[in-house]
């Protein structure tokens, strides 16, 4: 008995197969939801080592690791397990950079249950392996043990490389880039780096501190960093190539504008896009009202509904109730099966006491006579045939009118292409939605010297998809800056 | 951080700055807007860039205090550093020979006209300029004014210099002197550029109006600032802020704009009552701001030494 107890801690595969999966999934301890649904700090409390120990144990080793190819940037997570298993979660964490950068933050807001976790045999039958909760821990881990293994930076070749974004796209090239020995300067738009790091995504799920920190590692690399710049306004693609002579320019600027719903009533004061508002609470700080300047409309005992079922609309809906919301109410237009957020968030939500009104859709919002919003007349709605991408279409049940009260309404659903690089850079070619076209592999764009990535070229996506694009992008910049050579695909 | 080389008083409560910030200035055109937070507390706000000096590397901009941050800005004085500013945003005002071009102005709003006033007088413009204040002390750049156009009137709402009245009696005053008006820039409070637009739209004299309405990033990422343009919805910050006069529904401008209002009085009330200890706190904060930055660039200085 004390043998097997002693065993995963020296020898990661001593474990019985049988054994392992015997072990339940650990769970993630988290701030008590009634306490939590009050303030801004971090929900998930993270996993104490002796838990991520028994979590790591619980892997089987498969010979074909399922979690690996389910991951957007194939995260060595096979591997990592077993150095957890041993023990080993400084080694854990420097094998985990390998191949992501910024494993403090993925292993937050990742969705891990459609990838990596998606992925785990044992999920067929019981819970798979808690690998985001692993992650974290690993990256939590070597921050705090204050011994981080900075990657090996190569001889200066001589090039430079201007990174237009700091979001994760952005960061992640930066990264990899620094490593090879180019100059690498990140232009962001705003005043604080980290991009829907920072404004989008919230304290309560993405501590601020965690991308500083992260941030802090990439300059203490050699990457530039400078705010305050916009490109495509205070600066051409053109000119950062000509007068400010980078070799290449990756285009990392993320989502653009918010889509509204073109419905009437929009204009009534107390309707905002989900960006708008996250970047009041988040970048700005207004949930700290007393001291910051920057105001965001007074939820206290108000009534919030928030349109949208992805993550930025559960961000919004959460945050509303943190501000302190006497209903905060998701207004979705399929059901909950379709709702494109992560699981967690959406367990997360509920248990803070988040109404959840699925297949309802708004069509007009309603105001008082000084222009401040009262209400938002809704439809039922009910799903029919699969649409293009598979989901079935919501379709508006006849006669189903209903108004729900609210002096907020949040609209989180999804973003349309920012035009400011691409009506400023002619020769770079974009599609029939105004993103940037870019070689899915080389993420070459049509103009040479120019490559682009994350969601100026998808769409709205993940922040893993985004990394991913910007480490792709990374060796297709090295590529071209080692060659000089530039084949149009 | 961007240095203050210069700070004057030009009108009551009204305050020019000279700024380095050389990127800005390297693109600036006239109708554009900057972003600027003061320090790390303080909120983003949109203010028109009056001119810049590329070679110099500063923009200048001119405040009247309304509100906390306009109030603590013009606690500013050259030497010290604001934190962080942003632009140029917006497009350019359209700048075209449209034969006589009459440019309205309430009092800070000059400022914001005048670069869009001197473009128009070199693109061969007959420029007439109404200069509109409460009175006679927040009449301001009248000398800069006179040179921006043919035609100078300055009117005030209480006689006190120049002719009383509004800037829209003088319009209506050339209008009904048989004036061809081709062209019309307004820029001030909304109720006069309203005003401004009720008079030229049934005459079809193209109107451009300057939107101040609330943003925060400035990149058309939030969608704060939106107006409507007839049955559409565009954004100042991207779309603007220029707009054609005959399409805006000012009564919804005006009613987003009183969005904050309640908070935005507090605060100001706030900031008063602790005017000298807050400010004490900002100038300490950057000053270490500052600080810490230039130890920064220090250590990349000796780092570089190192590659070389």
């Amino acid at each position: 008995m004390s043998e097997s107890k002693s065993l995963p801690t020296q020898t990661p595969n001593a474990l019985p197969l049988k054994e392992r999966m015997k072990i339940l999934r650990t769970p993630m301890p988290e701030r008590d939801a009634q306490a939590r649904s009050r303030t801004f700090e971090e929900v998930n409390l993270g996993l104490p080592p002796a838990d991520a120990l028994t979590e790591a144990s619980r892997c089987i080793e498969c010979a074909k690791p399922g979690c690996v190819v389910q991951c957007p940037v194939g995260v060595k997570i096979k591997d990592v397990v077993a150095l957890i298993c041993a023990g080993d979660y400084l080694a854990a964490a420097s094998k985990m950079r390998e191949d992501n950068a910024l494993p403090a933050i993925t292993g937050r807001v990742c969705p891990q249950e459609n990838q990596c976790e998606g992925g785990c045999v044992l999920g067929k039958k019981g819970a798979p392996v808690a690998i985001g909760n692993l992650e974290r821990f690993i990256a939590d881990y070597e921050r705090e043990s204050g011994q981080l293994g900075l990657p090996a930076i190569a001889a200066s070749t001589g090039k430079s490389v201007a990174i237009v974004g700091s979001g994760p796209a952005g960061l992640s090239a930066a990264g990899d880039l620094i490593q090879k020995g180019h100059r690498v300067r990140v232009f962001e738009a705003l005043h604080e780096l980290g991009g829907v790091l920072v404004y989008g995504i919230p304290e309560f799920r993405l501590p601020k501190s965690i991308v500083k920190g992260e941030v802090d590692n990439l300059r203490r690399m050699g990457v530039e960093f400078e705010t305050n710049v916009v490109v495509g306004k205070s600066v051409t693609i053109d000119e950062l190539m000509r007068s400010e002579h980078f070799d290449a320019v990756f285009v990392a600027t993320g989502a653009g504008l918010p889509v509204f719903l073109n419905v009437p009533g929009e204009h009534f004061n107390g309707v905002y896009s989900a960006n708008e508002f996250l970047t009041r609470v988040n970048l700005m700080r207004a949930y700290q009202i007393e001291a910051y300047d920057e105001p965001v409309y007074d939820c206290r005992d108000r009534d919030v509904i928030v349109v949208g079922g992805g993550n930025t609309a559960m961000d919004a809906v959460r945050t509303a109730r943190r501000l302190g919301a006497r209903t905060a109410t998701l207004v979705y237009r399929r059901s909950q099966a379709e709702m494109p957020a992560r699981l967690e968030e959406v367990h997360h939500a509920l248990a803070e006491g988040i109404q959840f009104r699925m297949l309802t859709n708004p069509v007009e919002f309603i105001g008082d006579e000084k222009g401040w919003l009262t209400g938002a007349r809704c439809v039922r709605m009910e799903l029919g045939e699969p649409d293009a991408d598979g989901r079935r279409r919501p379709v508006a049940v006849a006669g189903s009118e209903h108004v729900l009260p609210a002096n907020v309404v949040i609209i989180g659903v999804g973003t349309t292409a920012n035009p400011l690089i691409q009506s400023t850079t002619p020769d770079l070619k974009t599609n029939k939605w105004n993103y940037i076209v870019a070689n899915p592999e080389s993420m070459r764009t049509s103009k040479p010297g120019v490559f682009a990535g994350g969601d100026i070229v998808t769409g709205g996506a993940t922040v893993i998809l985004a990394m991913g694009a910007g480490r792709k992008a990374a060796v297709s910049i090295h590529d071209y800056l080692t060659s000089g050579t530039w084949e149009t695909a | 951080m961007y240095k203050i080389v210069e700070a004057r008083s030009v009108g009551l409560n009204i305050k020019q700055f000279v700024i380095e910030a050389p990127r800005i200035a390297r693109k600036q055109k006239p109708g554009q807007f900057l972003i600027l937070r003061l320090h790390e507390k303080g909120e983003r706000i949109p203010l028109t860039i009056k001119s810049s000096d590329p070679a110099a590397g500063t923009v200048t901009i001119v405040v009247q205090a309304v509100g906390k941050t306009t109030t603590l800005l013009n606690c500013f004085e050259a030497g010290e550093s604001i934190l962080d500013i942003v632009g140029p945003l917006g497009h350019p005002s359209e700048i075209q020979n449209y034969g006589t071009a009459v440019i309205l102005a309430g009092s800070v709003g000059t400022a914001m006209a005048l670069p869009t006033a001197n473009a128009l007088k070199q693109a061969g413009n007959h420029v007439i300029f109404i200069e509109g204040a409460r009175s006679k002390e927040m009449v301001v750049f009248e000398d800069e004014v006179r040179q921006a156009s043919h035609e100078t009137y300055v009117m005030t709402d209480d006689g006190s210099y120049g002719e009383q009245g509004l800037v829209t009696m003088k319009l209506n005053g050339l209008i009904d002197a048989g004036r061809r008006l081709d062209f019309a820039l307004a820029v001030g409070p909304v109720p006069m550029m309203r005003a401004v637009a009720r008079i030229t739209s049934p005459l079809s004299i193209k109107t451009m109006v300057s939107l101040n309405s609330i943003m925060v990033d400035g990149t058309g990422m939030c969608g704060g600032c939106r107006v409507l343009l007839g049955q559409q919805s565009k954004f100042a910050c991207v779309d603007g802020p220029e707009f054609d006069a005959s399409q805006v529904n000012f009564e919804v401008l005006m009613q987003r704009n009183t969005m904050y209002r309640d908070k935005e009085c507090l605060s100001l009330k706030h900031f008063e009552l602790h005017k000298r200890e807050e400010l004490e706190q900002i100038r300490a904060e950057l000053a270490a701001k500052e600080q810490e930055m230039t130890r920064l660039r220090g250590e990349l200085d000796e780092e570089e030494k190192h590659y070389v």
